[in-house]
């Protein structure tokens, strides 16, 4: 392997990337990464399924809440709204602490990360799921209704599940945007993997060997969700015929 | 004839436990007064067959009965227990609503059966979900129950893949297996193509000779002659004719009635 790596002259990048070197950090780039990237499309699906039923069925405060909540957050760049829910938020904890009278509290980056984007993915979701609920067909509902389902199990044993093959396309783009929305957050300090390769390429000056291996990883992410992706929605589309013909 | 006091029962006094009363049902829609005044008694092992033409109320009329669409005014009493309504005819109480629907099974003119649901799942989903009875014997019974619908060895077939006289069968089990004090039939065979209307009618059918009771909205004519004991006509939202169906398709009294009945038949 060495030796290959020697013959097409990359034995000073493999070097470079070797996991107890520079490598080791990227990877570990790459869990932070991911580990907001989870977080925040978790955040983000609660916040939409919360935003979307409150758009469909809540009342004109609370769809109006709403609207300004989605305008707002889809309107302003990401990076601008990562720099202002960073320090606002932050600002506010603090605040409360020493109201509190406790001092200034370390903020945890990745809590903070995850609730900087989550609330940012929130607000796509909203748009995604309440598509996805209006897309289903109201007799299903109906159906639930009047066989004396309470509103609640309605939504968890018909709505739900009914409106998820509707959901799934978009909610994979909301998890891919999420992943790489998370390299915005080197703007904050926050040690995930863009900031990791930075550093590495800026420390050993091989700028090209680490933005080409992390952008490698990134790949490898997208191509592991999109696998992923393809068996949720399999299953989340379970019960229809597909276009293509032929039986499922 | 005055609709307010007409009621769906044989007209000797009958011990038959009452199992839907209507009295005075209006339901608008914004400005259009679709039912002006409605009322009906069913009683246990009455089928009772609602005919008239589109846009008489009569699907309106159904739906009213469990609420899924809310009456302006009027009272549903439903196995001697009385709706609570508010004011402007909406459920007082949710809870009673709920416990009340679980005993009025409805069959849906388009169906609407779970698609992201097996027929069993279909048909376990309400007596597990909602009336908690042990998934084992409400697999047990909905097995019996597709059994007897024709539709023994689908039970794991996705509705989708069902021709629509298999789904609406499928959608009578899911009816069955909540053990219904009464059923609501919706229009149940107008989505269907022709060839497929009769085996649905043949479920039904068996159903009104063991004595269930039940509301059937139809176009049918034929088929309400035959299992109906009474025949309810709704013209413009108001009850323009009723009686045994020997006499509202033998001897219609009323004009509209008699050219309803010829511009269907």
């Amino acid at each position: 392997m060495t030796g290959l790596f020697e013959f097409l002259g990359l034995g000073a990048s493999a070097e470079l990337l070797s996991l107890s070197g520079w490598g080791g950090n990227l990877l570990r780039g790459l869990a932070n990464s991911l580990q907001i990237a989870f977080g925040a499309f978790g955040l983000g699906l609660v916040i939409g399924l919360f935003g979307a039923y409150g758009k469909l069925y809540g009342g004109k405060v609370t769809r109006d809440l709403l609207a300004i909540y989605t305008t707002v957050i889809r309107a302003v760049p990401e990076l601008v709204l990562i720099l202002i829910l960073y320090y606002v938020g932050s600002d506010i904890i603090n605040k409360v602490s020493e109201g509190l009278g406790g001092g200034r509290v370390e903020i945890n980056g990745v809590a903070a990360g995850i609730w900087v984007l989550g609330v940012v993915q929130g607000a796509y979701a909203t748009e995604v799921l309440r598509g996805a609920i209006n897309a289903v067909p109201a007799g299903q509902i109906e159906a639930a209704k009047s066989y004396g389902m309470p509103g609640l199990m309605i939504m968890r044993r018909v709505t739900i599940p009914a409106m998820m093959s509707f959901a799934v396309p978009g909610l994979a783009n909301l998890w891919l945007i999420a992943t790489k929305d998370t390299a915005l957050l080197a703007v904050v300090g926050f040690n995930e993997l863009t900031l990791e390769t930075r550093q590495a390429a800026s420390s050993t000056r091989a700028y090209f060997t680490f933005f080409l291996a992390a952008g490698f990883l990134y790949l490898m992410v997208t191509l592991c969700s999109g696998a992923v992706f393809a068996r949720v929605e399999k299953w989340a589309r379970r019960g229809q015929p597909s276009l293509k013909g032929g039986t499922s | 004839m005055d609709t307010a006091t007409a009621a769906a029962s044989v007209p000797e006094a009958d011990a038959r436990r009452e199992a839907i009363r209507v009295e005075d049902l209006h339901k608008s829609f914004g400005n259009l007064e679709v039912l002006k005044g409605v009322s009906l008694t069913a009683r246990q092992g009455d089928v009772v067959a609602i005919i008239g033409g589109s846009g008489s109320g009569k699907s309106t009329m159904l739906r009213c009965i469990n609420f899924l669409e809310t009456p302006s005014s009027g009272r549903i009493v439903i196995g001697g227990e009385e709706v609570a309504m508010r004011g402007d005819g909406s459920p007082a109480n949710q809870k009673q609503i709920e416990r009340i629907r679980t005993k009025l099974a409805m069959v849906f003119q388009q169906f609407n059966l779970w698609t992201h649901r097996t027929l069993l799942e279909n048909v376990i989903e309400v007596p597990v979900h909602v009336l908690k009875v042990p998934k084992s014997d409400a697999v047990a019974r909905a097995r019996q129950l597709l059994e007897r619908v024709g539709l023994g060895g689908k039970e794991e077939t996705y509705p989708a893949y069902l021709s629509g006289g298999q789904q609406q069968r499928a959608a009578i089990a899911r009816a069955l297996a909540v053990d219904p004090s009464a059923m609501l039939f919706d229009e149940p065979t107008s989505a269907l193509d022709p060839e497929l209307v009769g085996e649905v009618l043949t479920v039904i059918r068996d159903l009104a000779a063991e004595g269930r009771t039940m509301l059937l909205v139809t176009h049918e004519m034929k088929f309400a002659r035959e299992v109906a004991n009474h025949v309810v006509y709704l013209y413009q939202g108001r009850i323009e004719e009723q009686g045994p169906p020997a006499e509202v398709f033998g001897n219609p009294q009323s004009d509209r009635l008699k050219q309803f009945l010829s511009s269907v038949a």
